[in-house]
């Protein structure tokens, strides 16, 4: 396999709070209006961003402490909603490598796996030790062991969990998994050719 | 021990377990549109690859079309852009596209189970979340994203991990004024939009069994709301009865052969499910969100809740972006824009239903109204029965078919903070074209209703002004 094997993801931590956060939310519906996925990076979160900004704050992404930053620290059931792919699309060309959340909704969670952008959930205390961490400190770097199923960060060491399957696709790069489903051909039409619906009734 | 159709279909469209444990399956029907399949056809490119199998690939347009304006090229260069994108990788792969112009052109969720192309027993994926609509069928459906798309097209197989299946049984009669928009908004807000993650919802009981084709579609399409990638509903004879004659539908003694064969892949009466949920339909009320998510809704008699435990922070956050009060009761809320239409609730029998609810009365001053069929068929049809007629004398306007003001992105957008009574599925902050619009998620009647009023409104008050059986 030609994709990355990915192991370890180590960086700096951008902390955003909030439950169900919806992939509307994460890229608006207007920037899928593209036949590239190319860009994107420039419109994560272009609302709250914006919406921030006329309330006198600054979004996380905007935070020039963050900027830089490759791991996403999130709440429950991140990336709820739509099946884009642009969402973790924008992120991963933001920047972002990896995700660390209490959870992550389904397809969401499987785009991004599709994208090489490893997602693992923490308890809830442990997503807010986190969160403590970078916010005291965002200059913290932490750093994800997929196989130990750790993430540390300067005095604070966590349990990240992954489903073994995923955490297999990330280290040995059969993430990208197109290749995998082409090279038994024969056995993919074999089931075909048993299906009344295609075979005729 | 029996199983579910959910075991059934996964078994006989499974091709092997990969190296990671994840399976590889056997996808039957693939559904693509404009917005979430050019890079994948441009990763074929690359490749050098051909699409698997384009005879079981089926396009058409819908999230960016306009509805009304549809001479080519569009106004908005982009959304050209991506029709014509579409154009050329359904003419160099060789897939049939039904495009504008085509009568068979709408909603992917909408031409699928009318073209008979979605059949019980199948595998049926697409890049769009709600394709748990086609479920309702006794397919296996969901939603993939564009890499996904990629690989169903190059393989016509996806990586993808077993699920778990919820049974939920819908035990009773629906009183009237309740619709299966009330009854899939309810189911959301009892287990949470995150509760059916890693499940297949499988609705039974005798409510979803009297239910219309129609309204099992509305109940499957919102499996995703709840956090259930795939729902679906055991086939029996109403959906054969659907079945029987469309273009893509076995025919003569094809047909009664394919019945055999999908009753025999409804779940056993000794299945085995991880889960079971009972909702009792006589306890049901026309159903509104309140909220941010589709799970943040009320009873059309309740008040907006108190922000309170640990979801106190969401439920601050989502009152303020919609601009009420906790305790406030949610019916005589103002709208702006009333929509009906969307995957959701797009379809003839949902036009019916608001039809019935608007014929003789107009819509309130100020409201922008607008009736967006889910297909060309669907707007042929309800043409044909004199439904636009009805809708245009009310003050409602009467567009052409596509996804709309669901999500939109095409011209038909909120503006500013409008509120907006949407028959469609989300209610995420921006999600209807602008960043600060409100959207109140409901039945297609109760849209009708809050149309005519001008504000949040019991269906079943005007409901007793319509005689029982007429429409």
């Amino acid at each position: 396999m030609g994709a990355e094997h990915i192991q370890t993801v180590e960086g700096r931590a951008l902390p955003l709070r909030g439950e169900d956060i919806d992939t509307d939310r994460i890229m608006p519906a207007r920037f899928l209006k593209s036949i590239t996925f190319e860009g994107l990076d420039a419109h994560v979160f272009e609302d709250d961003r914006l919406e921030a900004k006329r309330s006198g704050r600054l979004h996380p992404f905007d935070e020039p402490t963050h900027q830089g930053a490759s791991i996403l620290v999130a709440n429950r059931n991140f990336g709820t909603g739509s099946s884009r792919e642009h969402a973790p699309q924008g992120l991963r060309r933001w920047g972002i490598r990896a995700i660390v959340a209490e959870s992550f909704a389904e397809i969401f969670f499987g785009n991004s796996l599709m994208i090489g952008l490893p997602c693992v959930t923490a308890s809830p205390s442990d997503v807010e030790k986190l969160m403590s961490v970078v916010e005291r400190d965002p200059m913290a770097v932490l750093k994800i062991d997929l196989k130990a199923g750790r993430c540390q960060a300067p005095g604070v060491t966590i349990t990240v969990l992954i489903p073994e399957h995923v955490r297999d696709s990330l280290m040995t790069g059969a993430w990208d998994t197109t290749g995998l489903l082409r090279d038994n051909y024969e056995q993919v039409n074999a089931v075909g050719a048993k299906l009344p619906y295609l075979s005729g009734f | 021990m029996g199983k579910t159709l959910l075991q059934k279909v996964w078994d006989l469209h499974k091709v092997r377990t990969l190296p990671t444990g994840s399976t590889q399956l056997f996808i039957g029907l693939h559904l693509i549109h404009e917005v979430t399949t050019p890079q994948a056809f441009d990763a074929l490119r690359q490749r050098g690859w051909r699409v698997a199998r384009p005879d079981r690939t089926f396009a058409t347009v819908d999230h960016i079309v306009p509805t009304r304006e549809r001479q080519r090229p569009f106004l908005d260069v982009m959304a050209e852009d991506m029709i014509a994108s579409l154009e050329r990788n359904c003419r160099d792969f060789g897939i049939p596209l039904y495009d504008i112009g085509d009568d068979r052109q709408g909603i992917v969720h909408v031409i699928g189970p009318e073209l008979g192309l979605t059949q019980p027993g199948m595998t049926i994926a697409c890049g769009d979340s709600h394709t748990s609509t086609h479920g309702a069928f006794g397919a296996v459906a969901f939603g993939i994203g564009t890499s996904q798309v990629r690989d169903v097209l190059a393989s016509q197989c996806i990586a993808i991990e077993p699920l778990k299946v919820r049974r939920i049984r819908v035990v009773g009669r629906l009183p009237r004024g309740v619709y299966a928009k009330d009854v899939i908004l309810t189911i959301i807000q009892r287990l949470g939009i995150g509760g059916g993650n890693g499940y297949a919802y499988e609705y039974a009981g005798d409510a979803i069994e009297r239910m219309s084709m129609d309204e099992r579609m509305t109940v499957c399409n919102m499996s995703i709301e709840g956090g259930a990638r795939v729902g679906y509903v055991n086939p029996d004879e109403t959906t054969f009865t659907y079945l029987e004659g469309r273009p893509f539908a076995p025919q003569g003694d094809a047909f009664a052969h394919a019945r055999t064969w999908w009753q025999s892949m409804a779940s056993d009466a000794d299945a085995v499910y991880d889960d079971e949920v009972e909702i009792r339909a006589a306890e049901l009320t026309p159903v509104v969100t309140w909220g941010v998510n589709p799970g943040q809704s009320i009873g059309i008699d309740g008040k907006v809740p108190l922000a309170a435990g640990t979801d106190q922070q969401s439920v601050a956050d989502a009152l303020s972006y919609m601009g009420l009060r906790a305790g406030q009761p949610i019916a005589g809320m103002k709208v702006d824009v009333a929509f009906i239409g969307s995957c959701t609730n797009g379809r003839l029998s949902d036009l019916r239903e608001a039809a019935g609810i608007v014929r003789g009365q107009r819509v309130a001053n100020g409201v922008k109204a607008l009736v967006v069929p889910g297909s060309v068929s669907v707007q042929k049809a309800a043409e044909r029965e004199g439904l636009d007629v009805t809708f245009r004398d009310a003050g409602f306007e009467w567009r052409d078919a596509g996804c709309s003001m669901c999500l939109g992105m095409n011209p038909d957008k909120l503006e500013g903070n409008q509120v907006c009574a949407a028959s469609s599925n989300r209610n995420f902050k921006g999600r209807q074209g602008s960043p600060t619009g409100r959207t109140l998620l409901m039945s297609p009647a109760m849209v009708a209703a809050a149309a005519i009023t001008g504000e949040v409104t019991d269906v079943r008050e005007l409901l007793e002004q319509v005689p029982a059986g007429v429409r």
